[in-house]
């Protein structure tokens, strides 16, 4: 059972940091592609904007990452854990989970927008780029104490 | 390391030499041209538009020649196309090229006719084609498809749009024409939808037949022609064979210009560079035989400049110290400082007068990106090729080069931070030697242990680390504003404004260092007692200071509100110091990342597919994890930098220096003065 509880902690990480991406590179993926059909020559550009809301899916599979090798799933040795070892496990995987899946939706509507003002204004790509990445400090917030959490149970030795 | 003087520039010149002088300028590229209006009688402006838009529609031409050829012509295009940057050329050969202008421009217009030829003879073969497809139903009609007659008879041709056969077409013109035997009919060909009918009468019945026929739904053929259909089809097919041989004709014309385009291009550029100077003077002002230009110039080339326009144009030049906020601005930093610059300018230019942050920020900059990035082999990779762009493409454009200069330097600071941290591509040599030569690994500090500590294993020394390193950069932003304000003389400003928070941050932290709260994140480290009464005091007296001076207001008790309210500021101070710890959590990322590519790619064991596996997924996983955490740690960077940092003291809104220059797409001309 607190096997169960970790992977399911891992899995909801991955999933829903995963869906808040896709929503949010989606959404700057569309805006991206009507910039470039009136000026092919912004696609370095309009690809950084466009990627910015994908970190936070790679931030919930770096915590199931971390999770699947605190319980030995990954690297080996994957013994009995207790109950509640799992549900802190799970608990730990919280915060990027949610931070993660409504972080990257905003952070891909900051970035569609981004993506306008620069196919009308090039010269602004620095100040476009600071807009989105202010949504993101609460997924990398989330990330840090999902793994200080998963950190922490380890060190608890239940 | 600092904000150049600016000098403003005036020249007097003979009109003669206006647009030579203009050309010069514009090929030194070190002066801002403002436009002069001289309210005076002497004085008057004139109007160059028309030669303006001449040479741009000069220029558009050329855009269009090269088109033309670029559309039957596959051009190499080399993958780092935008890292070579425009060709440099002489001032000899430009002018050698120059002189072919008339003979240029004539080729281009020929290239262009030559385009609007071949769409001209496409759209024939379109109609003749369209005439083919109408007459194929009149193919087995051997007369011509004019109207025919004799002294009695004549001939109709036509169509119902139904099938239809002799018999029922018989009965039914039955019913409304009397002399139906007057008449002949013969079916041409039938199908589906329509019927072709080919139709002798007598006159005398002509106008009564046409009735009745048209009654029953007959229409006229569309297509006529004076031979029979079937030879008339056959001549529009030799029609198209010789129009395709003209196309073919045409196209091997234009292809056989094909190394014509570096010209074309040439003249793009140099019709874009005379307009340019067009432009550039309605902004003089002329009396009848002389023109003025005024504008702003840095310090260190005035005398150059000056020294050359009195050589070549006997020109008087006039260059004085000018201060102000409306002047320019331009920085200038050393090597190691200069590349990130841009991503100071991409802020704002400082304000003049000013202190220019750039070098202070390049070191916070390369280890704020070395720290997030955190991998000696990301580092190897990314200073590698930067390294190896800026040696192999020397006319790269300025600000990319600049860009890729400052990547270089983040890449070494990403190689010091990967080795102190242990992260090699991860943990690559690690996993290696145990899927694939089956023994402990050797032990390189660095690459498989780290020099300092593994950031994996002890996320919180990172972190507290982290917030101390965010403690400097926000104390360096104070102390900054504070020489801000020593450099304006206000130095109780720097008190009060800088010093007060110093003060009250810092005590905050010793005393929080003196509890038992942090000492479990600090591997048990904590002050004694006794310093969480110093850090009190501290706080109490920076506390005190922005409580009564932080607002300058002469009100005593609007002053005290205003203080209050800015020593509420202390949460964002709070919020300002936890930011930094995406400096861990972006490095923890690019590490554990990393670690995920390797023991994916190690998942097929050591046999021949294992080792094929590894390498795929290695190659795949690790460039991008590079993209993505390069992305992340140049956005986070930036933002520590706008947001931290510069919120602290600067103010920015400078204007940018724009000076006259060389604005072409493939050839730059310039004269270095």
């Amino acid at each position: 059972m607190g096997l169960f509880l970790a992977i399911l902690g891992a899995a909801i990480a991955t999933f829903m940091a995963g869906i808040g991406s896709s929503i949010g590179v989606g959404k700057a993926g569309v805006a991206a592609a009507g910039t470039l059909a009136e000026e092919p020559s912004l696609f370095s550009k309009v690809l950084i904007l466009m990627l910015l809301p994908a970190t936070q899916g790679i931030y919930g599979l770096l915590v199931a990452f971390l999770t699947l090798q605190a319980v030995g799933v990954i690297g080996g040795g994957a013994g009995e854990i207790s109950t509640v070892e799992g549900a802190l496990y799970l608990a730990a995987c919280l915060p990027i989970a949610f931070s993660g899946l409504f972080s990257a939706v905003h952070q891909g509507k900051c970035s569609v927008a981004g993506i306008q003002t620069v196919s009308k204004r090039t010269d602004t790509m620095g100040k476009a780029l600071i807009i989105p990445a202010m949504v993101e400090t609460y997924a990398i917030l989330a990330l840090l104490i999902s793994i200080l959490g998963i950190n922490g149970i380890q060190a608890l030795n239940l | 390391m600092a904000i150049l003087q600016m000098q403003r520039i005036n020249i007097f010149a003979l009109q003669k030499h206006s647009k030579a002088l203009l050309e010069t300028l514009q090929r030194a590229g070190v002066v801002e041209i403002e436009p002069l209006a001289l309210s005076d009688s002497v004085f008057y402006k004139e109007d160059s538009s028309s030669l303006c838009s001449g040479y741009l529609r000069n220029a558009a031409l050329m855009r269009n020649a090269q088109e033309v050829l670029e559309s039957y012509i596959k051009y190499k295009k080399s993958l780092f196309q935008s890292l070579k940057g425009r060709i440099p050329i002489s001032q000899e050969e430009y002018e050698r090229c120059a002189a072919k202008a008339n003979e240029v421009v004539k080729f281009a217009y020929e290239l262009i006719n030559n385009q609007k030829r071949i769409i001209e003879t496409k759209a024939k073969i379109v109609a003749a084609e369209n005439k083919i497809e109408s007459l194929i139903p009149w193919e087995a009609l051997d007369v011509p498809m004019t109207p025919q007659s004799t002294k009695t008879s004549r001939t109709v041709l036509g169509s119902f749009a139904e099938a239809i056969d002799l018999e029922t077409l018989r009965l039914r013109l039955a019913d409304i024409l009397p002399d139906i035997e007057l008449c002949d009919f013969e079916i041409i060909s039938k199908d589906d939808k329509q019927t072709c009918v080919f139709v002798i009468c007598r006159n005398e019945c002509y106008d009564e037949l046409m009735s009745a026929l048209r009654k029953l739904g007959f229409s006229l053929p569309a297509v006529s022609c004076k031979t029979s259909p079937k030879e008339a089809i056959k001549d529009l097919k030799a029609d198209i064979a010789s129009y395709e041989k003209l196309i073919k004709a045409y196209e091997e014309e234009i292809i056989s210009h094909k190394d014509k385009i570096s010209m074309l291009r040439f003249f793009e550029d140099y019709y874009t560079m005379k307009a340019d100077t067009y432009a550039q003077l309605e902004n003089l002002s002329y009396s009848p035989h002389t023109v003025v230009l005024t504008g702003y110039i840095p310090k260190d080339k005035s005398e150059k400049l000056s020294k050359l326009l009195f050589e070549r144009y006997d020109a008087q030049v006039e260059c004085e110290d000018v201060e102000g906020d409306d002047v320019p601005v331009v920085i200038k930093n050393n090597k190691f400082s200069e590349p990130v610059e841009g991503v100071l300018l991409s802020y704002s230019p400082p304000k003049r007068g000013e202190l220019d942050p750039t070098a202070i920020m390049a070191i916070f900059y390369y280890i704020f990106f070395g720290l997030m990035f955190s991998d000696a082999g990301y580092g190897l990779v990314m200073s590698l090729a930067c390294f190896i762009a800026v040696k192999a493409f020397k006319n790269m454009e300025k600000g990319l080069k600049r860009s890729i200069k400052m990547f270089f330097w983040c890449g070494v600071s990403t190689f010091i931070w990967g080795l102190l941290f242990g992260s090699f591509f991860g943990d690559a040599v690690n996993v290696i030697f145990e899927t694939f030569v089956g023994k402990e690994p050797p032990n390189i500090p660095g690459i498989t242990t780290p020099i300092w500590f593994s950031p994996t294993l002890q996320p919180t020394t990172l972190l507290m680390f982290s917030f101390a390193l965010g403690l400097v950069h926000l104390y360096t932003g104070l102390i900054l504003q504070a020489v801000n304000y020593i450099r304006d003389k206000h130095f109780f400003y720097a008190i009060f404004d800088d010093l007060s928070w110093i003060l009250l941050v810092s005590g905050g932290v010793i005393a929080l260092l003196s509890t038992d709260m942090l000492s479990g994140m600090m591997n048990g480290f904590k002050l004694s007692s006794e310093w969480m009464t110093v850090g009190g005091i501290m706080a109490a007296i920076g506390a005190v200071i922005i409580l009564i001076f932080s607002d300058r207001n002469r009100n005593p008790i609007k002053r005290f509100i205003k203080g209050a309210y800015n020593l509420y500021g202390a949460t964002s101070y709070l919020s300002d110091i936890l930011s930094y710890s995406r400096l861990l959590a972006l490095g923890l990322a690019t590490g554990v990342v990393a670690q995920v590519f390797n023991q994916l790619g190690s998942m097929f064991g050591s046999g021949a597919v294992g080792i094929i596996v590894f390498i795929l997924v290695f190659i795949i996983g690790h460039a991008l994890n590079i993209g993505i955490n390069a992305l992340g740690a140049y956005v986070h960077t930036n933002r520590l930098q706008f947001v931290e940092f510069f919120g602290k003291f600067y103010e920015g809104g400078g204007k940018e220096f724009t000076p006259y220059e060389v604005k072409t797409k493939y050839y730059n001309i310039k004269e270095d003065i």
